[in-house]
């Protein structure tokens, strides 16, 4: 983590949060008011030195309903590895949530990943799991 | 076909056709003018492809507009294009290796494994089936199951992954056609007796000859076969 | 012989031939044939996480409809459906779940693929093949044991798919012990790896390699700390990080010692007395260490 904190600025939140907030719940199927921001998901992640917002704060920003929170590249790292998942002690998947986030933005035809962009050296070496699986995960 | 007009919507207006007309026939009884959407008549060129759907029924339907024939009240609409990307090579640079799809058609990985595109084939081919066989390297599989592709196009239209089917088919065809393919031994040695100049000769003789002798000389050739 | 219906999944055919190989190899041995699932599709990899998304789960929902169509027909004797691929193991028991709790999604799934010869049922069971070899008795497996691999030291590594989240996990998702069994069973010695359950990196190896590299650099030192001399696997895509990402884990972390990867199956087929290698392309070459092991074992004691 680079210790950076997220500073938000004083909101007054409205209906525009609420949708966005129920969108989140709705794609994600999960109850994100539950989180109390124990920070496990985020102690848990592998890959939490390279997300720019940790998992809690990604899932607080989602309760909130803060669109921003799509401005961040945190959802877009995570490798799917469920560990998140398996130890909220609230029995949320933030997992989920990152994917509903994923969502959001690729059904907007917004792709996080250039699929003409990849070298034909890696062309030659990825086997088809790690495509297909970044083509579903990171491809709308 | 009892010659009773029926009616069809194209482009949504309505108008009276006679019954068994296929699509291509009913715009040209209309009075439309084709310059593009139609070519072979035949069912084999792949340019007229065309979508449609029936009276009281939701499911999307894809035909070609030659061999498709109308019902009352279908909708049709024709489809003479799809954009679609065009891998350039040179088939003399590349293996049979399936990182090939992921240089030229990197969107094969897409595949929702869905059936749109088979389900839309006017050639009923198992487009799906040779999709997954690309997947899985397996250029031989694709080569077959879309032999008879016509390259018209709509399968990649209604790709929900944005495939282009037909051209990453085209490509499996000519690498396996190139180089995994069985080769003819007696094309081989055709082509080096051809190389050789054991044809010179005939040729040059039938070159300098005016039409009407090579008239006579057609009629009077040997027809030589045996039904065994 | 015991013949089971068989999901290899894209990469087995292509890149990870060795482990469809060794797998099937192992258990002919066990007396179990592995049968090819007719017409299968790739299963889509990841499982989709969206709830409103039933599209994406047409993929895996094909596959076991494949494996339903084979009850009936004489083709199969136990018809559980064996999976290898971690990940292909993981979408497909997950989407089963999935269609199972939620009976009117799969009736619009169902509708969805209404040119199919029969609807899906959802009763279809999926198997790994480490599950296999647990119903398999311990006694079997040692019998089988031609060459125990004395002196070989092999850290497991389990990754995400087999583990996360628990309705598809094959043994404890924070202390499994599965395969630490296996690789005693086969007389070699288990290293462990406190890292042997953090993500590799998965599909991320697309998008940043460097990133990629250092969580496999985390993975292996962990192994090496503790003298392994492998690493074994039952992941293609942690296989192809774990072995080729390494490159990445040399150029950002200068202490970076390689380690060989293999796959379990490779492990027990070289315990069984089976060949020496089934191939595969490897950054990290384990020929030198197999060749090494060999020679131990001709030589001596």
């Amino acid at each position: 983590m680079s210790g950076q904190f997220v500073r938000i600025k004083k909101v007054t939140l409205g209906p525009k949060n609420r949708e966005f907030s129920e969108k989140v719940e709705e794609i994600s199927g999960e109850t994100i008011n539950l989180c109390d921001q124990c920070g496990t998901c985020s102690g848990s992640c592998p890959l939490i030195g390279e997300m720019d917002i940790t998992s809690s704060q990604m899932m607080h920003m989602a309760q909130l309903g803060l669109e921003e929170v799509l401005d961040y590249k945190t959802f877009w790292i995570c490798a799917s590895c469920y560990t998140c998942s398996v130890r909220c002690p609230r029995g949320i998947d933030p997992a989920k949530v990152a994917e509903a986030l994923r969502q959001i933005k690729l059904r907007k035809a917004i792709d996080y990943l250039d699929i003409s962009k990849i070298s034909e050296e890696d062309a030659k070496k990825l086997p088809q799991i790690a495509l297909v699986a970044a083509f579903r995960k990171l491809t709308g | 076909m009892s010659g009773e007009l029926i009616p069809i919507y194209i482009y949504s207006r309505r108008y009276f056709v006679p019954e068994g007309s296929t699509i291509i026939s009913a715009l040209e009884y209309i009075g439309f003018k084709l310059k593009k959407g139609v070519g072979c008549k035949e069912g084999f060129c792949g340019a007229c492809a065309s979508l449609y759907r029936l009276k009281d029924d939701y499911k999307l339907k894809g035909g070609l507009g030659c061999q498709t024939v109308v019902q009352p009240e279908m909708q049709i609409v024709q489809i003479p294009f799809v954009p679609a990307p065009k891998a350039i090579y040179n088939i003399e640079e590349l293996e049979a290796d399936p990182e090939i799809f992921v240089r030229f058609y990197p969107e094969l990985y897409r595949c929702l494994s869905c059936n749109t595109c088979t389900k839309i084939c006017p050639q009923e081919l198992q487009v799906m089936d040779f999709v997954q066989a690309a997947i899985k390297g397996d250029f031989e599989q694709v080569a077959n199951l879309s032999f008879d592709c016509i390259m018209c196009g709509l399968c990649s239209a209604r790709c929900p992954a944005e495939i282009t089917q037909f051209n990453l088919a085209l490509l499996a065809r000519r690498i396996y056609g190139k180089y995994l393919a069985k080769k003819s031994a007696h094309l081989e040695q055709r082509l080096k007796e051809v190389e050789s100049g054991k044809f010179e000769e005939g040729y040059r003789e039938l070159a300098s000859l005016s039409p009407e002798e090579l008239k006579n000389k057609y009629f009077q050739r040997e027809i030589n076969f045996q039904i065994t | 012989m015991i013949r089971m219906p068989y999901f290899p999944g894209c990469t087995l055919k292509t890149n990870a031939k060795n482990y469809d190989q060794s797998i099937k190899a192992i258990f002919r041995e066990l007396g179990i044939d592995l049968v090819e699932l007719p017409r299968w599709n790739c299963c889509g990899a990841v499982f989709s996480l969206s709830s409103d998304d039933l599209l994406r789960q047409v993929a895996p929902i094909t596959n076991l409809l494949r494996t339903q169509e084979l009850e009936g027909t004489d083709s199969v004797d136990d018809p559980r459906l064996v999976v290898p691929c971690a990940m292909c193991f993981n979408v497909l028991k997950r989407a089963n779940q999935r269609v199972r709790e939620n009976p009117e999604d799969l009736k619009k799934i169902n509708d969805f693929l209404y040119l199919e010869a029969q609807p899906y049922a959802g009763e279809v069971q999926i198997v790994h093949p480490i599950e296999l070899l647990i119903e398999v008795s311990r006694a079997e497996i040692e019998d089988k044991v031609r060459r125990p691999l004395k002196g070989l030291r092999v850290s497991p590594y389990y990754g995400c798919n087999l583990l996360r989240p628990k309705e598809v996990a094959i043994d404890n998702p924070e202390d499994p012990s599965v395969l630490e069994k296996i690789t005693e069973m086969l007389g070699a010695e288990v290293v462990e790896n406190p890292n042997r359950l953090r993500c590799c990196g998965s599909y991320q190896t697309v998008v940043d390699q460097r990133l990629v590299g250092d969580l496999v650099y985390d993975i292996v030192k962990g192994a090496s700390r503790g003298g392994a001399d492998l690493l074994i696997t039952a992941c293609p895509l942690c296989a192809f990080n774990l072995d080729f990402r390494q490159s990445d884990a040399s150029k950002s972390h200068s202490d970076h010692k390689e380690l060989p990867i293999l796959y379990f199956s490779e492990l027990i087929a070289l315990a069984f007395g089976m060949k020496n290698s089934f191939g595969g392309e490897h950054f990290v070459n384990p020929a030198p260490l197999m060749e090494n092991f060999l020679k131990k074992e001709k030589g001596g004691i």
